[in-house]
């Protein structure tokens, strides 16, 4: 069995430039011992660049990275404990699975037979017994990406690095793996760094996630905390849907820039003015008449375990998922249950939270 | 001469390589096959194969011949006396094995300069890199004679003009556009994450070099080498300006032979002289352009 010192991971005030760009600037973020923590971000927003920099593959022009306490940022990749999972799995084509793996074991000189041993383990954990003496080529995408993930993981690194490891499988297997991965590391107990801008991915495996913008964290936070109170305007539109409106706040109710009153339990002022006010479509309450804003259905559309409303709400537009049952009026009254005020791009107010429907 | 028809062997054997892909696009488009296009075909075939194996027919049936005059098709008497007289001459066995000599010497020297070049133009960008890329070619954008001359002035004055050394690096001149080129291609299609990875499991710099880089260059590095060798092999000109009277190589020997010797003797020099373009050509195709290797790289 694959055994690890779960061993914590410290990115200090770390820069880099590239081509005269600054790619990552003085990011901070401490990876916790054991946690599967996800960069999350659009391309270009340093994610990638941050994690080649934990493996050695660049040199940080400023700060450290330290990985239990000790300073690795100027060791060569084959002298720091990480290991990484490649993009496209760079698996050698001249070397068999077996071989793939071994490879690395070689290298330290261990005795043939621990070397088998170990080999057979590892691929006995990714489950891919079957396939120890074909070549890559010969192998399907997924068991390429297993054969990766085994390949780092027997050489026992003190932290795994994974470069979105599951964008060149197809949907269905992209579920299926990234479960896998999750399974294992949590079974190993391994500290890892998760590159990814599919926040789904992120969302549902992270014990932690770190969404990058422009070469700096724009939060740091569990995935529910994530969900719940984005931290910034970015992070809000880029993880999950949101509706957005310039509007103001009143005691329980917020009124869009036209006027609209929509109602929502629990607001207050906050000092007043306008606010960015950020609601998720699973807060929009759609009921057929009652009491509520008036809203007008323009489009209807079957997600299958839900239903998507686009509505015309005032002068602005809202979307709402509700249970695909619902039958609606072409005219329903809204109500926001839950909503998050931002100013300048930052969260104001980090409402009391409400029990979802 | 036989320069020129072996650089046509060469080619030949390139092309069957890409065969099966015209042959499926001409399936394709089964209306354009009437009765005239395939008498057209069958005509332009035929020429083409009087125009190219006629000659190295009649050059075997030469080097066998005894008594062939005019009106008869085929040779009244065989013989292999002409194998044994090119064999029992002195100087025409010591230039065969002078051959061997050099073209196998000069390969090697190219690989050992040009392969670690080939390796930095691939993944270096260093300034110049284009131009020094480019202007590999130089060599073979000049009439080679006019190069070969001016380089013998070179040469007299530092005492290179007859020497070893000064037909090897002849040699090597025609040799160093195929050993920087092809290898370069070699080594710009292996993705650097297959090094990164290797780096990642704690291979140094050189090991990554030697069990990652290396291995997957090879087919290109042999294709490369084979190439070279054979240029080496057929080199005439210049062999012959800087090597005589101490060093005649089996092509430079041809310039006597055609003219002091029967014919037949050049004939069966001849093909001495084509063995290796065949016999290298072959073995390319079957272990280097087909097979293992060429599949590993569909790998991304």
């Amino acid at each position: 069995m694959i055994e690890t010192q779960p061993a914590g991971l410290l990115i200090d005030h770390v820069s880099k430039d590239l081509g005269g760009r600054t790619i990552v600037s003085d990011m901070q973020l401490e990876v916790h011992a054991g946690e599967l923590t996800c960069l999350l971000g659009p391309s270009g927003c340093g994610k990638t660049t941050t994690l080649r920099m934990i493996g050695g593959f660049l040199q940080p022009d400023g700060g450290e990275i330290l990985i239990d306490g000790s300073d690795v940022s100027r060791l060569p990749p084959e002298r720091r404990p990480t290991a990484m999972v490649f993009q496209n799995y760079a698996l050698w084509p001249h070397m068999t699975v077996f071989n793939n793996v071994a490879f690395g074991l070689k290298l330290r000189k261990l005795p043939k037979n621990e070397i088998r041993e170990r080999v057979e383990n590892v691929l006995e954990l990714v489950g891919l017994t079957h396939h120890v003496h074909s070549y890559p080529a010969r192998i399907s995408g997924g068991e390429q990406q297993r054969v990766a993930l085994a390949r780092a993981l027997v050489l026992e690194p003190k932290v795994l690095l994974l470069d979105e490891p599951l964008s060149n499988l197809d949907a269905k297997l992209r579920v299926r793996v990234r479960e896998d991965i999750r399974e294992i590391q949590q079974r190993i107990g391994i500290t890892t760094v998760f590159v990814t801008h599919d926040q789904d991915e992120a969302l549902s495996i992270s014990d932690r996630i770190a969404v990058m913008s422009g070469g700096k964290v724009e939060q740091y936070a569990d995935p529910r905390t994530l969900y719940r109170e984005p931290a910034t305007h970015f992070v809000a539109s880029f993880v999950g849907a949101m509706n957005f409106y310039s509007a103001t706040v009143q005691d329980g109710a917020i009124v869009l820039a036209d006027g609209t009153r929509v109602s929502c339990e629990g607001m207050a002022p906050n000092g007043g003015g306008e606010f960015e006010v950020g609601v998720r479509p699973e807060d929009v309450e759609v009921t057929a008449n009652g009491d509520g804003a008036e809203a007008t259905v323009l489009r209807e559309i079957p997600r299958g375990h839900y239903k998507e409303l686009v509505l015309k709400l005032g002068g602005d537009e809202a979307r709402a998922f509700v249970a695909p049952e619902l039958t609606t009026s072409e005219q329903p009254r809204i109500r926001f249950t839950r909503a998050v005020l931002y100013r300048d791009g930052v969260l104001q107010q980090a409402e009391s939270p409400v029990a979802v429907r | 001469m036989s320069a020129v028809e072996h650089q046509g062997v060469a080619l030949g054997g390139l092309e069957a390589a890409e065969l099966p892909v015209a042959r499926t696009n001409r399936r394709r488009r089964p209306d354009m096959r009437t009765f005239g296009m395939k008498l057209v075909g069958i005509v332009l075939v035929v020429v083409l194969l009087v125009f190219m194996v006629g000659p190295l027919v009649w050059l075997m049936l030469r080097a066998f011949s005894g008594l062939w005059q005019f009106p008869q098709f085929l040779p009244s008497h065989w013989t292999l006396a002409w194998w044994r007289s090119v064999f029992d001459d002195k100087s025409l066995a010591h230039s065969i094995r002078l051959s061997f000599e050099f073209a196998p010497i000069v390969t090697i020297a190219s690989a050992c300069i040009c392969l670690p070049a080939a390796y930095a133009f691939s993944r270096f960008n260093f300034p110049g890199r284009r131009v020094l890329l480019v202007s590999l070619f130089a060599t073979n954008a000049f009439p080679k004679i006019g190069l070969y001359i001016s380089m013998a002035g070179v040469f007299y004055s530092l005492n290179l003009m007859g020497t070893f050394l000064g037909v090897v690096i002849v040699q090597l001149i025609g040799t160093i556009v195929f050993m920087t080129w092809i290898p370069t291609a070699a080594f710009s299609a292996i993705p650097r994450s297959l090094e990164e990875a290797a780096r990642d499991v704690g291979a140094g710099p050189l090991r990554v070099f030697f069990r990652v880089t290396f291995p997957l260059a090879a087919p290109g590095i042999l294709v490369a080498m084979i190439l070279s060798f054979l240029v080496a092999f057929d080199e005439a000109q210049g062999t012959f300006l800087v090597g005589i009277p101490n060093y005649i190589t089996m092509p430079t020997e041809m310039y006597t032979l055609v003219l002091n010797y029967p014919e037949q003797a050049a004939a069966v020099f001849s093909i001495l002289l084509a063995i290796p373009s065949v016999v290298l050509m072959s073995f390319a195709r079957k272990h280097v352009m087909g097979g293992k290797l060429a599949e590993g790289f569909q790998i991304r």
